[in-house]
């Protein structure tokens, strides 16, 4: 690729119009982070290979929203991503981030401990104990191990028949250790419109230890993961995940902040990637897609993550819920919920992710009669967290919708 | 009329005058320094900013190499503040003759510069955004330097040795008594009053100026101003100086400095050292030349292009191309040659070996009035060098960060916070913020001003206790001078910038009907 439109090089377009510092949550609420024009093409100029001495950078959450706003096409969180990565090599990458970027590694080992691995973390005192050696806050949200791996199920689970088209279903960790149920809701979503969903062997994608600075295990995972779905996508299979921020890894991020421009396979994943509610609202411009609706009564708030505003495709899940007879939903106009993947679980960041969510768990809580709507879980979690109030992902009204619980 | 009595002046305030003021200075001489304008802003503040290794001169002119690679060692020691460690490269690029490499090894080798050939590959992950067609690659103990650091440590180093400095007075005639050079009156540009400065030598560092300073004298120094262009790039395309292993050409150097990236420079003699332009075919040539080193580089962000004229004394003012003079520099003493005393004119050079002409201008000032003082500028640091630690990039990030939440931040590209400004403004003793601009890198970054200068206007208006109208007037001189160095390179991003800065600048500030006046069209 041309090395001039590298994620540096965009620093060039800066026009200093600090449009990316009025929205970036994270300065609005705290003065420990200058925000996104400082840190991202501002700073930039000052670092070399041998990093930056700006330990503020680290409270800058990843969360996307100055990219997507700049007028320009800095990639300004991507910069800054990138810039943490070196810092973090330089200064060493603390234990706690280690262990919270690798989900897959917690899911095999909670997995089948999982009614033991849950007590513990539903105990305060062990909470307590991780907050003081780990750093991670006792408060924070952490998912329970659902003791039954998706992909177990997914083996089990008979393919549709008669199915004339197919597709390739992308789960990620969360839902394949905390939250197979939403997986199993989206197969029974796809398979209600006639297809037959595809489930290959998967691992993480790398996402979590890209965003805590470890680039070449990120590499290394998110390789071997394109390696592994890129036959489907070759041979002309559309992907579809229910994991916002991993959808977004595969389409765009790994290559652009992991510079894995080269990488062949991820290419051609990267172009057959959908987020699930992107494809079937594409089902449903085609004509495609069954309505046969069930009312919902009740009304639901409804929060597009951040990382959906980097997919560039509007807020697909507000169309979709449109169609639902009954179903009200409020838009939340809240940009983030602060948590930012695993950001808000540190604990010096955690009050930091509180505040910045703040007027999002306000407004949930005024709103909801039932659930809140997110579609990306480590947001679910911290919604629920806040305000007590089940979150679900878009597919689930679906499901409930189509009747098919 | 104002007088005023030295040992020596000097005439000059570039590398070589301050360089000539502190070793005297510190050889026990009293000294006036004199300078046109503000220190730096002749061909000094207007250079390349390469501490050289000699390398590039090794083919064409060992004994500038020479030079070089004996002065490197010696500035890296005494001002290593000034300077970046950033090493260097010299690379086969496709157009280059390959023979020359293995001539430029051997001339290394000849000058006593070290040397070493690296990988290509290596070279490459070093400098992952250079050609990767390039077919050698050498590293040699080049590096950036700043030059205005450098001269105004050099100055407050004379100051403390007694020197007096005097920017913004300009020499307008010599005094010559009996045969010898007696002193100048000179006329002081800020003031408005002339001043006669009476002096038992005289020394003629004016640079690319040196011939008419000399004829004032009623002596011949002939120098041709060989003029050169350099281009800014936003960031740092390289981080470390990149050259064509090549003989000299143009635009084959890039080196990086401070935030942004040089490419240069071109060389075409011109007549008049303060009469001159920067052509179109010009910056299309340093563009051309950095997509050679550098694929890509014709859509980066140019921020600025400036030029400088080359001190080139050459005896006989013959041959068109100024690149075949040679680059050490040139001692004249005027009574040896044109029989007039306690005058001596030193000119040619670079800015690396400012100290070795500043010595041997010294010895020479010496030997004619007949003293022993031994020089101490090799060893002796200069201000703020003295830990020997080198200037780094993110230091300016560094010293920011423990304050994020007290020094408002007035400048952001270059990261000059509000204390910071203050005590320049206090310390430089003047309202015109282009000389701010220079002592602390106010405005110089891609915006270009179009956010800063207004706040500054204001602290200024502030701090030195000026009217309003003055401080309007500073204002409007700065954006026209950043304007004239944009203004040949709009294109792409900065045009964007430029554009935002004049809805800035016209749209919301109305600066044409300031209280003060407009003084030229931007
Ligand atoms: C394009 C270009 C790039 C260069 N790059 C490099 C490089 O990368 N590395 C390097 O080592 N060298 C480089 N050089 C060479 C180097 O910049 C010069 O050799 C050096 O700066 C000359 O310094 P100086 O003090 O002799 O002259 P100047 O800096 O020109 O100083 C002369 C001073 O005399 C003053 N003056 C003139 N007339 C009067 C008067 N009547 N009264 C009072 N004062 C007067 C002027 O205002 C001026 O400030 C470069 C030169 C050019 C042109
Ligand atoms: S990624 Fe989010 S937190 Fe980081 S600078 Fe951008 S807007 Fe702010
Ligand atoms: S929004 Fe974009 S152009 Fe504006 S200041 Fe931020 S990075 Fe620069």
């Amino acid at each position: 690729m041309d090395t001039m439109e590298w994620v540096r090089g965009s620093l060039d377009h800066c026009v200093k119009c600090t449009i990316c510092e009025t929205f970036c949550p994270v300065s609005n609420v705290t003065p420990l982070f200058p925000g996104p024009k400082y840190v991202g093409p501002q700073l930039e100029r000052f670092r070399t290979d041998d990093g930056s001495p700006d330990a503020s950078l680290d409270y800058c959450s990843g969360c996307g929203i100055c990219t997507t706003v700049c007028p320009q096409g800095v990639k300004i969180a991507e910069i800054n991503s990138q810039a943490r990565a070196k810092m973090k090599a330089q200064r060493g990458i603390p234990l706690r981030d280690r262990i919270i970027a690798r989900p897959s590694a917690m899911g095999k080992v909670g997995t089948p401990l999982a009614p033991i691995a849950n007590f513990f973390l539903k105990n305060h005192a062990f909470r307590w104990l991780v907050e003081r050696t780990l750093r991670v806050h006792r408060k924070a949200p952490m998912p329970l191990f659902a003791g039954r791996t998706f992909q177990s199920w997914a083996r089990r689970h008979p393919p549709l028949t008669p199915a004339t088209k197919a597709i390739v279903y992308f789960h990620g960790c969360s839902a394949n250790h905390f939250e197979p149920r939403v997986a199993q809701m989206a197969v029974a979503v796809l398979e209600h419109n006639g297809y037959r969903v595809i489930v290959p062997r998967q691992d993480c994608c790398g996402l979590p230890l890209q965003s805590n600075g470890l680039f070449d295990d990120a590499r290394r995972y998110v390789r071997k993961l394109a390696r592994n779905l890129e036959p489907y996508a070759r041979r002309g299979y559309d992907i579809v995940a229910t994991s916002t921020s991993c959808g977004l890894m595969l389409k765009r991020e790994a290559r652009e902040i992991l510079e894995l421009e080269d990488d062949e396979d991820l290419r051609t994943v990267s172009a057959h990637m959908f987020d699930i509610c992107e494809f079937l609202l594409s089902l449903h411009e085609r004509g495609a897609l069954r309505t046969d609706f069930r009312p919902l009564d009740m009304r639901v708030p409804y929060h597009a993550p951040c990382q959906q505003q980097g997919h560039g495709i509007g807020k697909p899940a507000l169309e979709l819920f449109g169609l639902i007879p009954g179903l009200e939903v409020v838009d939340s106009d809240v940009a983030c919920c602060g948590v930012a993947g695993t950001y808000g679980l540190k604990t010096e960041k955690y009050d930091i992710a509180m505040e910045v969510g703040a007027p999002l768990f306000r407004q949930v809580t005024a709103v909801a009669t039932e659930v809140a709507a997110c579609d990306s879980e480590t947001c679910r979690w911290q919604i629920t967290r806040a305000t007590g109030i089940p979150s679900v992902h878009p597919v689930e009204l679906l499901y409930r919708a189509y009747g098919l619980s | 009329m104002a007088t005023l009595h030295t040992d020596v002046l000097v005439i000059g305030g570039g590398s070589t005058g301050v360089g000539v003021a502190r070793d005297a200075a510190m050889r026990g001489f009293s000294t006036v320094l004199v300078d046109r304008g503000d220190l730096a802003t002749g061909t000094t503040g207007r250079f390349h900013g390469l501490l050289h290794s000699g390398g590039r001169y090794v083919v064409k002119d060992p004994k500038a190499a020479e030079e070089c690679i004996h002065e490197n060692v010696i500035l890296r020691r005494i001002a290593a503040d000034c300077i970046e460690d950033t090493g260097g490269l010299f690379v086969s690029t496709p157009i280059d003759t390959p023979e020359y490499a293995d001539r430029f090894v051997e001339g290394c080798r000849a000058a006593g510069i070290p040397v070493e050939e690296i990988p290509v590959a290596e070279a490459l992950r070093r400098e992952p955004r250079m050609n990767p067609l390039i077919s050698r690659a050498f590293t040699v103990p080049d590096a950036s330097v700043d030059s205005w650091k450098t001269v105004w440590a050099c100055a407050r180093s004379a100051q403390a040795y007694g020197s007096r400095i005097l920017p913004y007075h300009e020499v307008l005639d010599l005094t010559v008594e009996g045969g010898a050079v007696r002193g100048a009156l000179v006329k002081d540009r800020r003031g408005g009053e002339d001043v006669r400065i009476d002096a038992d030598f005289v020394v003629n560092a004016s640079g690319a100026w040196a011939g008419r300073i000399a004829a004032m004298a009623g002596c011949d120094a002939t120098v041709l101003p060989g003029k050169g262009i350099m281009i800014a790039m936003n960031h740092r395309l390289v981080n470390t100086v990149v050259n064509r292993c090549e003989m000299p050409a143009d635009g084959d150097i890039i080196v990086p400095i401070r935030t942004v990236s040089v490419i240069g420079t071109t060389d075409q003699k011109v007549a008049d050292p303060d009469d001159w332009q920067i052509a179109r075919d010009e910056v299309q040539k340093m563009m051309d030349a950095g997509e050679n080193l550098v694929p890509g580089f014709r859509r980066a962000r140019a921020l600025r292009v400036w030029g400088g004229v080359r001190p080139l004394f050459q005896d006989k003012a013959e041959g068109a191309d100024t690149r075949d003079v040679t680059r050490a520099h040139t001692l004249l003493n005027h009574r040896q040659r044109d029989g007039v005393e306690r005058f001596l004119t030193i000119t040619g050079g670079k800015f690396c070996t400012f100290r070795l002409m500043a010595e041997d201008t010294v010895d020479a000032l010496c030997a004619e009035v007949g003293v022993e003082h031994a020089c101490r500028t090799a060893d002796e640091p200069l201000p703020d060098s003295e830990p020997g630690r080198y200037y780094w990039l993110g230091s300016r990030v560094e010293r920011r960060e423990p304050t994020l939440h007290e020094d408002q931040l007035i400048c952001e590209c270059e990261l000059v916070s509000r204390r910071r400004l203050e005590a320049a403004m206090l310390r430089r003793e003047t309202v015109d913020l282009d000389d701010i601009r220079r002592t602390i890198r106010l405005g110089m970054g891609p915006c270009q001003g179009g956010f800063c200068i207004y706040r500054a206007t204001g602290i200024l208006h502030q701090v030195e206790k000026i009217p309003g109208e003055a401080a309007n007037r500073s204002l409007l001189d700065f954006v026209q001078e950043r304007w004239k160095g944009v203004q040949p390179i709009l294109y792409g991003d900065q045009l964007r910038q430029a554009r935002l800065d004049d809805w800035i600048f016209q749209g919301i500030l109305d600066v044409a009907h300031l209280p003060g006046g407009w003084v030229g069209a931007a």
